[in-house]
């Protein structure tokens, strides 16, 4: 569907996506520095109380104005940037670990395991999984790293799907004909000969996946059941706002810009990079 | 002519969703008996005689399998067993009550994606470069850049507090439903209106519509029989794996917009560790979703003529 809007938009807007492109690469850098060094520069520490600004709008010493305590939200959204853009990174790299190799094994190796594996990722996909990790989370308690985890494991389903489509089509190519005559066993295959020459989708995938991540830990935070205070994250802050909002707009405003105008680069790019894909697509191995 | 669907199509298609259904059963069950600590460790720990009590008249002192058979014969009957927080309630109880608000925001919030998708993916079609086809192009990234968590509480903050056009909360009337529809329908039918405009534009090239074209098919007729079906094929296929997200998003539609539907139960019993209320909800969830995934899957056949499905 993609392509079809690609093929009809793309001859007259080749100059207007290439700018988009850059703002959202500035945008994301930005938002990344900001969210690293923010932090450092400012005068107040995230559990800091200014006990002459309790709740506060936006002012010179507080830019993004303070919540319900005095806390200084410039310094809380910037954590929480840490926070929502390091999950996203793990659970992103868990993906990448679980997808990869499932999706590569099982277009390698073909046949019953082929089946058996895909037939695994079909009945994973109709699970309202969103759901399931939240189970998790009440099961095994609000632990951060078993949220990245569990993100991670929701995510490889397409990633796993996309890398056997790429490896089904390299895996008769004559240089894993080669190597296989030469003796070398499946792992090996797999490891030094497919999965290198199928980084390019992986990575124009793992592009699109970070912004899912953000969004579901949002999600997630934002019901109380993700990050806890007094760590923060975006979907925390959104969800303070949300409880204030008669009151003090700005606790959901910034935070929310924030978290919108980082999904929308991420998501930009993907796209940017998988049309880019399209055009290079043609690979020497389709035979 | 043959039927359209085989019945040995039908037959796996269904077994399928019952092993999906089984192994989401049987996955959520595992998990939450793999749970550390019983569902009675509360803040006061209680003495031991009574706790062994408790366990027994929740059968937690059975082998597991005997309670995983329990479980399952309970499920058959549609019975999800009792609240291990709330004493007085089992758990159909509590989603019985919540289950019409949730079933209705959801249809309503479909039909209203739907209504809206297709209709300014049409326009957007069959008047490429106008403004409804500009306004798809801009709201390309909606769905998924406008998450409903910043996209809900701004609707309260516009449409409640500044203009005062709606009521912020609650579910007496209709209309304390129009927001919540609203807000849990507008990334769904962003991608909607798009996929109908792709679609449109690429069955405008196909040569049966040529050929209808060719033959002096009115305008309308051309449309709504030779264009529409095969242009709304991926919207058909899209509403599937849509109908699970729509579920989820409506967990937060109904904590801001403070509704009583299963969402809500939901997140107070996975606040509370209220196991046996999260597991029901996640069960019913699924099968809603497993099902109707299922009948999009046979509505795609009926839609295209070229699909016959046989396995």
């Amino acid at each position: 569907m993609q392509q079809l809007d690609g093929q009809i938009t793309r001859p007259n807007d080749k100059r207007k996506m290439r700018r988009s492109t850059r703002v959202s690469i500035a945008l994301l850098g930005i938002i990344i520095v900001a969210a690293i060094i923010g932090p450092e520069l400012s005068n107040w520490q995230p559990e800091d109380i200014d006990w002459e600004a309790m709740e506060q709008g936006p002012s010179l010493a507080h830019p993004f104005g303070t919540d319900l305590v005095g806390r200084d939200l410039f310094v809380r959204t910037m954590i929480g940037a840490r926070t929502s853009i390091t999950i996203a990174f793990i659970a992103t790299l868990a993906s990448l670990i679980i997808g990869v190799p499932w999706g590569a094994f099982a277009g390698y190796l073909g046949g019953r395991v082929d089946q058996v594996m895909m037939r695994i990722v079909d009945v994973l996909y109709g699970l309202p999984f969103i759901l399931l990790v939240i189970l998790l989370v009440v099961l095994f308690g609000r632990n951060p790293y078993l949220l990245f985890a569990a993100l991670g494991a929701i995510f490889w389903l397409d990633l796993a799907r996309i890398v056997r489509g790429q490896t089904l089509s390299i895996r008769q190519a004559l240089f894993i004909e080669a190597s296989r005559s030469l003796g070398a066993h499946t792992g090996q295959i797999v490891w030094r000969h497919i999965i290198p020459n199928v980084t390019g989708p992986i990575i124009v995938y793992a592009t699109l996946t970070l912004p899912s991540v953000i969004l579901a830990e949002s999600f997630i935070s934002f019901l109380g059941l993700g990050v806890q205070e007094p760590n923060t994250s975006w979907g925390v802050l959104i969800a303070d706002g949300t409880a204030t909002i008669e009151s003090s707009p700005w606790m959901l405003i910034f935070p929310g810009i924030l978290l919108v105008t980082t999904l929308w680069c991420c998501n930009t790019l993907g796209d940017r990079l998988s049309d880019h894909r399209d055009d290079i697509q043609r690979s020497p191995f389709d035979l | 002519m043959k039927p359209k669907i085989s019945s040995r199509y039908l037959l796996a298609r269904f077994a399928f969703m019952l092993v999906t259904l089984l192994t989401i059963i049987t996955l959520v069950f595992g998990l939450v008996r793999l749970a550390p600590g019983g569902p009675f460790d509360g803040e006061r720990r209680l003495p031991p005689d009574i706790e062994a009590n408790l366990r027994a008249a929740y059968h937690l002192d059975e082998p597991i399998y005997q309670q995983y058979a329990r479980y399952m014969g309970g499920l058959l009957q549609g019975d999800l067993g009792p609240s291990f927080r709330q004493k007085d309630f089992d758990v159909n109880e509590l989603i019985s009550a919540g289950l019409p608000i949730s079933a209705g925001l959801g249809f309503a919030a479909l039909l209203t994606a739907l209504l809206i998708g297709v209709g300014i993916g049409i326009a957007a079609g069959f008047h490429q470069g106008t403004f409804a086809d500009r306004l798809i192009m801009a709201a390309n990234n909606l769905n998924i850049a406008l998450p409903t968590i910043v996209v809900a509480p701004l609707m309260v903050l516009v449409f409640s507090v500044l203009l005062r056009w709606f009521p912020a909360g609650g579910s007496d009337s209709i209309w304390h439903f129009i927001l919540p529809t609203i807000a849990l329908a507008l990334p769904y039918s962003a991608a909607i209106a798009r996929l109908t405009r792709a679609g449109i534009i690429a069955t405008k090239l196909e040569p049966h519509v040529k050929a209808a074209m060719a033959k002096g098919l009115s305008q309308s007729r051309l449309i709504s029989r030779h264009i529409l079906p095969m242009a709304l094929l991926p919207v058909v296929s899209f509403l599937g794996p849509a109908a699970a997200t729509l579920l989820t998003g409506s967990v937060v539609v109904e904590q801001v917009f403070d509704l009583p539907g299963i969402g809500r139960y939901f997140v107070q019993g996975a606040l509370n560790r209220d196991y046996t209320l999260v597991m029901g909800v996640v069960v019913v969830y699924s099968a809603a979703i497993v099902t109707f995934n299922f009948i999009v899957d046979l509505a795609y056949a009926g839609l295209d003529p070229r699909i016959r499905l046989s396995h």
